[in-house]
């Protein structure tokens, strides 16, 4: 067996990597080359970078094509530009607009992953014959009795495993994610010692098409005039002041509400919930965005296989299975109980309430360190 | 880097072909050539030399006198001056043009090609008489550089001449590879760029009927008969007259790449089935192959190929390297899914039946693991 757990030569094995110009993409390449791997590598442009940065002058390819170029080069394989501009626009960008018009918080980059990277680009890799598609995401792939499995990164802070809930069974097989048992200091360490210039890139902070973290702006441009002003209403019905478009919020947000507090009251007002129909934000106090009950819709399971729960109207007759649950990325995981409640569907009991909880998040399933899937939160309930 | 070693087999000489022995020898001596050719003294004088000489190469290359021949910095430089040379004439062109016909004048009238890829003489006919009469100006590419169709020149040009228009033809993927004359397509104006016949790139030809005056793009000096301004590219035009020298000389070997491509496409065929080449049943230069495997994008084949050391082409590449969709066979009416699988392939002066058989087995083995995934 050669380290990615194929029973071949490094050199007789073809192995794809997805290189973003990041640091991290560019170390996985170049230390599958330095194991003598056939390794070849794959940029994807995704939107134009002129006119998501709207400058003028810049380079339709974008810094980070070029970077990934030069690492290629430097290490000496050959890669490869894809325009997946058509693709990226359709599933990934249109889902993200429509998304935050729902009044949801999306992950675009889990669509991504989902969508792009680990569909077309992992067919791709196929059709070039390679035998695996190998990323710089942090998160470890471990062959367990029943085919490979998921789990967290080494690194609990470079972790990323929520935005990779769904990696379906058969994707997983094909992929490799030589960083995961690396924490991010022996990252830039390897990309010193191989003289990438990228050592030192920083760390991508947004979303890569929304680079000043304007995401209204961004949702107006691709849906233009969809946008629209309204009221800014306490829980109790009392209207507190306007607001230029529900896609600027998000559930379990405090800050920039434009409403001050209220006379005589100062207890903080949080946005509760949106009601993208009526133009409404609803704000009220932190007590009332605790939830205990998580709907869930197209869930991944990676997990052993599961009977779905019977039962009508939502009454499961089965405990649950006890597993923790994150529901943003940047929270720790919360202990739970899953109910599957239908194929693609599922029911999450949270043991403590938690607060924040948005529409359009991931939530994402774990037992210790192993991911079990996930699916996209479509509702809660207190 | 990666290694381009011999094992390479080079087949995309429609985006440049390399450069012949005989072009670096005369460039190489160029080289110690000292003097501007403005220059009043001998060194001057000795530098302007090469380049009368390499100007007389190429007028003799598309049989015009030496005078006819302005130097250019490409290909698209001559392009764009033919098509931005007439301020105030209405440009007529086809929807297969290069990029530099398509972008130099951006509200030309397109005009549609037949299935097989030529354009539709009909569609000219109607373009011409919607036009008043002198106020045209007709940019048709001689040979288009995705598929290879011959396209009707003269033709074109006998109804435009008739109407008054003038007559602009890009011969880029022409030169060296058929008999051509400006005269005999009846034509104003003509594009040449030496890179494509074994010279070097960086350097073009504008070929301009006799007494003809376009504006200059580029001002300054008085060279190239104040048409294009800046100290002529001594090295390149010496290389691009020993290119046209040669291909004068060469345009019989050319003309036996035309068996090697068809048994190329035919062992293709044979080995996909469902595999087809766009323009086949059309007139067209002997290099060019454009083929379409259902299934399998351009691209991805391109990156396959390139990995087993065969080297071909898919669309034109922009700079960043990605690959658009190619305008031309949209144009010839293939669907999205076909236009996207499509390749090209170009012979050259190196390619020989051994390099066929080693791009036959690449894209068969290509062909086949598609057809099973």
């Amino acid at each position: 067996m050669n380290s990615l757990g194929l029973a071949k030569r490094p050199q007789d094995t073809r192995v794809v990597v997805a290189m973003s110009g990041g640091v991290d993409s560019s170390v996985t390449a170049a230390m599958l080359r330095e194991e003598g791997y056939d390794v070849v590598g794959i940029t994807l442009q995704l939107y134009d970078h002129g006119l998501a940065v709207m400058k003028a002058g810049a380079c339709c390819a974008g810094q980070d094509i070029y970077d990934a170029r030069q690492v290629a080069d430097r290490i000496g394989i050959p890669h490869y530009v894809l325009d997946y501009e058509g693709r990226f626009s359709q599933d990934v960008m249109d889902d993200f607009a429509d998304s935050y018009l729902r009044g949801e918080t999306p992950i675009p980059c889990v669509r991504c992953n989902q969508r792009v990277k680990f569909r077309d680009l992992l067919n791709t890799a196929r059709e070039l014959g390679a035998e695996a598609l190998a990323t710089g995401h942090y998160v470890r792939r471990l062959v367990g009795a029943q085919g490979a499995e998921l789990h967290r990164a080494v690194d609990p802070a470079k972790d990323q495993s929520y935005f990779l809930f769904a990696t379906t069974r058969e994707q997983l097989e094909f992929l490799r994610f030589p960083l995961g048992g690396l924490t991010k200091p022996e990252t830039r360490a390897l990309a010193e010692r191989h003289g990438l210039e990228v050592a030192s890139k920083p760390d991508s902070q947004d979303i890569c098409f929304v680079p000043d973290g304007d995401y209204a702006a961004v949702v107006a441009k691709l849906r233009p005039g969809s946008v629209e002003p309204g009221e800014i209403v306490h829980i109790d019905g009392r209207v507190l002041g306007r607001h230029q478009g529900v896609v600027h919020y998000t559930v379990g947000q405090r800050k920039g509400l434009g409403i001050g507090g209220i006379k005589g009251e100062d207890e903080a007002l949080y946005v509760v919930r949106l009601e993208p129909g009526q133009r409404r934000v609803v704000v009220g106090p932190r007590r009332d965005l605790a939830r205990s009950v998580v709907m869930v819709r197209e869930v991944n399971w990676l997990g052993p296989d599961r009977p779905i729960s019977a039962g009508a109207e939502g009454m499961d007759e089965s405990a649950g299975l006890p597993v923790s649950v994150k529901l943003r990325s940047a929270q720790p995981p919360a202990a739970a109980l899953w109910h599957r409640t239908g194929p693609d569907s599922a029911r999450v009991e949270l043991l403590e309430p938690q607060h924040g909880v948005a529409p359009g998040q991931a939530c994402v399933v774990y037992q210790g360190d192993r991911v079990l899937g996930g699916g996209w939160i479509a509702g809660t309930a207190a | 880097m990666t290694t381009l070693g011999p094992e390479r087999i080079y087949l995309d000489h429609n985006a440049t072909t390399p450069l012949k022995p005989a072009v670096r020898d005369a460039m190489i001596q160029a080289m110690d050539l000292v003097g501007n050719p403005s220059s009043v003294h001998a060194f001057g004088r000795r530098a302007r030399r090469a380049v009368e000489d390499a100007r007389a190469a190429v007028a003799a290359l598309v049989g015009v006198k030496p005078a006819q021949v302005l130097f250019t910095g490409s290909g698209t430089e001559a392009n764009n001056m033919a098509l931005r040379g007439f301020p105030g004439r209405r440009v007529l062109t086809s929807a297969i043009e290069h990029e530099s016909v398509l972008a130099a004048v951006t509200d030309a009238d397109r005009l549609p090609v037949t299935p097989s890829g030529a354009l539709a003489l009909d569609a000219l006919a109607e373009a011409l008489e919607r036009v008043e009469p002198n106020r045209a100006l007709l940019s048709l590419m001689v040979a288009n550089n995705e598929t290879g169709v011959l396209q009707p020149v003269a033709e074109a040009a006998a109804l435009a001449r008739a109407r008054g228009a003038l007559v602009h033809a890009d011969a880029v993927q022409a030169a060296g590879r058929l008999p051509l004359s400006l005269p005999a397509l009846g034509v104003d104006l003509l594009t040449l760029s030496a890179h494509k016949l074994g010279g070097p790139a960086g350097v073009g030809a504008m070929i301009l009927a006799e007494g003809l005056e376009p504006d200059a793009l580029v001002r300054g000096g008085g060279q190239e008969k104040r048409k294009r301004a800046g100290t002529e590219n001594l090295l390149g035009i010496v290389g691009f007259g020993a290119a046209a020298r040669l291909a004068r000389a060469e345009l019989p070997a050319a003309a036996t790449l035309a068996p090697l491509r068809d048994r190329l496409e035919r062992e293709a065929l044979a080995a996909a089935p469902l595999a087809r080449v766009m323009g086949a049943d059309a007139p067209r230069v002997p290099n060019t192959s454009c083929l379409v495997l259902p299934g399998l994008s351009g691209e991805t084949q391109v990156m396959a190929l390139d990995l087993a050391g065969v080297a071909v082409s898919a669309g034109s590449a922009c700079s960043s390297g990605k690959v658009k969709p190619s305008h031309v066979l949209a144009a010839m009416g293939a669907d999205a899914a076909s236009a996207s699988s499509a390749i090209r392939v170009s012979l050259g002066w190196t390619s020989d039946d051994a390099a066929v058989d080693r791009f036959l087995a690449a894209w068969s083995a290509l062909a086949r693991r598609s057809v099973a995934a």
